[in-house]
């Protein structure tokens, strides 16, 4: 007894003592990772051990402690008295530690998350994840495991906010492409709830277009989504897969997303009532997918783009007679309908509510505004940076071992002639 | 055969909304009712026999046309050999014409035998030149034979026998008597595109073509892509016909119907410059247009933009061209173009338009002018936009400098989150194969 109190007791000492520098931190790395098995079997290590150390000077060791202590099932008296030691070690701890240990911490995370879903109180999970997720990010362009698991709190405490500002970084680099789906697909989600659709269809986008070999049950889902944003935001529906789309995806998609390319397709003719029809027949199944709020925003969705055809060829037109075009009731929803676009900023146009007419401006915007020229400028400055990030990435490309191993061994198929060959002879099998 | 009391009423059904008169197909005898003697007399051989019957089955309830176009064909069909038309015609006319134009068995019988008995002699003759293999006898026996089933009315075999002469031509003279009757048998069966690649063949003979073979070819060409529906290579085709050719296609078309196709089908396809170089600065083209004088008025009054007296003289002309053998199928479709020209003629010097004034001179109704308008802005055919309220079309000019500033605005967003999908799907697949050599590793 005496014996293994000693070990724990020589563990925290070394904790203590090693974790000053970096040198120190890998070689108390290298003992806890042997000490783990017997920690995890002792039955007298609990909670107040960790008075011992210091969260923020000693957090790989207390990361390794809270790990086995936490382990196990879940329940509610558990997860009330966890849920705050872990929040406060997530808020003190050193992030160059943790990151020596990332799976650990990720494992740790995902426990704060699903303690906190066992008390449905997802709001109080947010706060420590966001935090949490900005520690273990090495840079922003990079995906961690715990992305996808804070937008899904987000989601659920509908705290739309907090997760948009992780989605404002740009996510280039990744480590498991299962964290890419959910990360775009929850990210979709929540930019729908805050209405953004024009960065809700890039995220869903991205899900729909990845590389996989076969179907996904989240990309369908994404797909489906993703049918329904476009119509509400771009007021069409093109029936064929962008075509990057890998091609297990392009096979497949369509067979399980009947109804949805059904309601894409009837929108394209543009009748009100047809559409109308459509959503109610299919209710059910819309109702399945949890989407049928979506699919009521794309029906309205589909006056808007008549009333947006309409400004294409008239210069005036009376209220009656868009309510008749585009099968609204009467005069008076029409001009709802046109108040709440000018109100959005879709069309330019001026109401005449004695006459009864509506008369349609052009885009006042001239281009000529010192704003107009910075935003001009970002754009351009944008663009030259993604251009050297591809040629950098095209070069580093061409040196990669394997990318030049795999071309040499398939020169005969690709015959390039004399020409092309651009990889060295010692490439080839 | 006079019919008062159409004749003498004003012009009645005016290009309402243009082209939705496809179901239509009661003539509006209004103007010039057709003349089926005259019109018959341009034409002769089979063609003629084809284009009576078009017109008797085509006159809707006409029953004096009908009757004297079946009197016609009867009389002339009685002058040939093909007894199947024979007996079409004699149902169609069904004892209305009297004794004289009833079921002459004996005349059938007769031919028949006397059919019989040359299609045995042509045989043996054929067998004997084959045997002796003289290639100019063998060739002329096809020839017979194809005449022949010509004229007994057995189209297709017709065809194989002209075509199988092919391989016993010797001389230039040989190929173009070949292509010709092909040719012929092609327009009668209706294999437009025979007559295509045999236009063709007869063209890239070596030696000069005498100028009547061209024309007579120009003719089918344009025929042909009439058919198809090429309506801009057609009037092409039919505008370079030279005049000389006068009645010697009158087999297959005559000059009225070279002038007629080609007027509509350069009205309905060409712009306008091309329509004054071709056809109304065309000194060739005049002579066939002297002989429609109502066509050159109306290729006149649209070159003019007196819109209202073009669309009356189309108006009056649509009944006769509807009993026209290879109009019938196209005159709703070119009336529409050249209908949809003339609005988007008349609306392109001006700034603004007032709509009850083009809707009086195209002689519609302003919705109606608006619905037309809409169609037409919406394709994109007239850059302008309707004040509903005034009933004023203002014309719209893009401002360039805006939208190219828009545009490259939007192309470079795009260009952004093409890229960035592109990098990190790139990643993706990197990882991917890392991963999975890796693995093999």
């Amino acid at each position: 007894m005496i014996g293994v109190m000693n070990s724990v007791e020589a563990v925290i000492t070394s904790i203590q003592g090693l974790s000053a520098s970096s040198e120190d931190l890998s070689a108390l790395h290298d003992l806890l990772r042997g000490a783990q098995d017997s920690l995890r079997a002792e039955p007298d290590v609990n909670f107040s051990i960790l008075d011992q150390l210091d969260a923020s000077k000693h957090s790989l060791g207390y990361l390794y402690f809270l790990e086995v202590l936490t382990c196990g099932p879940v329940s509610k008296e558990k997860a009330s008295y966890e849920i705050p030691i872990i929040s406060r070690f997530i808020n003190s701890c050193d992030a160059g530690q943790i990151r020596l240990a990332s799976d650990k911490f990720v494992s740790l995370c995902k426990r704060l998350k699903d303690h906190v879903l066992e008390l449905r109180d997802p709001l109080r999970g947010v706060g420590p994840l966001l935090t949490a997720v900005q520690k273990l990010q090495v840079s922003t362009k990079r995906l961690t495991a715990l992305h996808p698991d804070l937008l899904q709190l987000c989601l659920q405490a509908k705290s739309y906010k907090s997760g948009f500002s992780i989605l404002s970084d740009d996510i280039v680099e990744v480590d498991q492409p299962k964290d890419l789906f959910l990360y775009c697909y929850y990210g979709g989600m929540i930019c729908i709830g805050l209405k953004r659709f024009q960065k809700a269809l890039e995220l869903l986008y991205n899900v729909v277009t990845a590389p996989m070999h076969q179907v996904n049950a989240i990309a369908l889902e994404a797909y489906k989504k993703y049918i329904l944003v476009s119509l509400i935001h771009n007021g069409q529906f093109t029936n064929s897969l962008p075509k990057c789309a890998s091609t297990a995806a392009q096979r497949n998609f369509k067979t399980f997303s009947g109804p949805y390319i059904e309601l894409g397709n009837c929108y394209n003719d543009g009748k009100i009532g047809e559409l109308e029809a459509l959503v109610v027949a299919k209710s059910a199944e819309f109702e399945n997918d949890k989407n049928l709020g979506l699919v009521k925003q794309a029906v309205s969705s589909l006056y808007k783009r008549n009333i947006l055809r309409l400004t294409q060829k008239y210069l005036t037109l009376s209220l009656q007679d868009i309510a008749n075009m585009v099968q609204l009731g009467n005069a008076k929803e029409a001009e709802m309908h046109v108040l709440q676009m000018i109100q959005d900023g879709q069309i330019h146009a001026l109401i005449n509510q004695k006459d009864g007419m509506v008369r349609f401006l052009e885009d006042p915007e001239q281009y000529k505004s010192s704003e107009m020229i910075e935003v001009m400028d970002s754009v351009i400055q944008r663009t030259i940076g993604l251009s050297k990030n591809l040629l950098a990435m095209d070069e580093s490309l061409s040196c990669d071992p394997l990318y030049l191993g795999k071309v040499g061994r398939e020169r005969q198929r690709y015959d390039f002639g004399d020409d092309f060959d651009t990889v060295p002879q010692k490439f080839s099998m | 055969m006079e019919r008062e009391d159409e004749a003498s009423g004003p012009m009645m059904e005016m290009c309402t909304n243009g082209g939705e008169e496809t179901s239509n197909r009661r003539p509006i005898i209004s103007g010039e009712p057709l003349d089926i003697e005259a019109y018959a007399a341009l034409y002769k051989g089979r063609t003629k026999i084809m284009r009576l019957l078009f017109i008797a089955n085509h006159c809707g309830g006409n029953h004096a046309i009908q009757l004297e176009a079946l009197r016609m064909a009867y009389d002339e069909i009685k002058k040939g050999e093909n007894t199947q038309l024979f007996r079409d015609v004699v149902n169609k006319i069904g004892g209305r014409l009297g004794d004289k134009y009833g079921m002459d068995s004996a005349w059938c019988e007769a031919v028949d035998r006397r059919a019989e008995q040359k299609k045995g002699k042509l045989e043996n003759e054929l067998s004997s030149y084959r045997t002796n293999l003289i290639k100019e006898s063998i060739r002329m026996g096809y020839n017979d034979f194809g005449d022949f089933y010509y004229a007994c009315g057995m189209l297709g075999d017709a065809f194989k026998n002209y075509i199988r002469t092919r391989d016993y031509c010797t001389t230039t003279k040989h190929i173009i008597h070949m292509c010709m009757n092909a040719i012929l048998v092609s327009i009668e069966m209706g294999q437009f595109t025979h007559v295509t690649s045999y236009v063709n063949k007869a063209e890239q003979n070596p030696d000069p073509l005498d100028p009547i073979v061209i024309a007579k070819l120009r003719c089918a060409s344009g025929l042909a892509h009439l058919e198809l529906k090429k309506y801009k290579l057609a009037a092409r085709k039919f505008l370079d016909v030279n005049p000389e050719l006068g009645n010697s296609y009158n087999e297959v078309i005559a000059p009225q119907d070279i002038a007629t196709y080609g007027g509509l089908c350069a009205l309905a396809s060409f712009d306008r410059s091309e329509l004054k170089q071709k056809v109304i600065d065309n000194i060739n083209f005049r002579n066939f247009l002297e002989l429609v004088p109502e066509v050159r008025e109306l290729i006149n009054d649209f070159y003019s933009s007196r819109y209202a007296s073009c669309l009356e003289y189309l108006a009056s002309l649509k009944a006769n061209l509807l009993l026209d053998i290879h109009l019938h199928d196209h005159v709703d479709t070119l009336y529409d173009q050249i209908r949809k020209k003339a609005v988007i003629q008349y609306t392109l010097p001006f700034v603004s338009v007032d709509l009850s004034r083009m809707a009086d001179a195209f002689k519609t109704s302003v919705s109606g002018l608006e619905k037309e308008l809409e169609a037409l802005i919406t394709d994109n055919q007239i850059q302008a936009r309707i004040d509903s309220h005034n009933k004023i079309l203002y014309a719209r000019h893009a401002d360039q400098r805006n939208a190219t500033f828009q545009k490259a605005l939007q192309m470079g967003n795009e260009f952004d989150r093409d890229v960035r999908a592109m990098l990190l799907r790139a990643n993706l697949l990197k990882h991917e194969y890392h991963a999975r050599s890796s693995r093999k590793l």
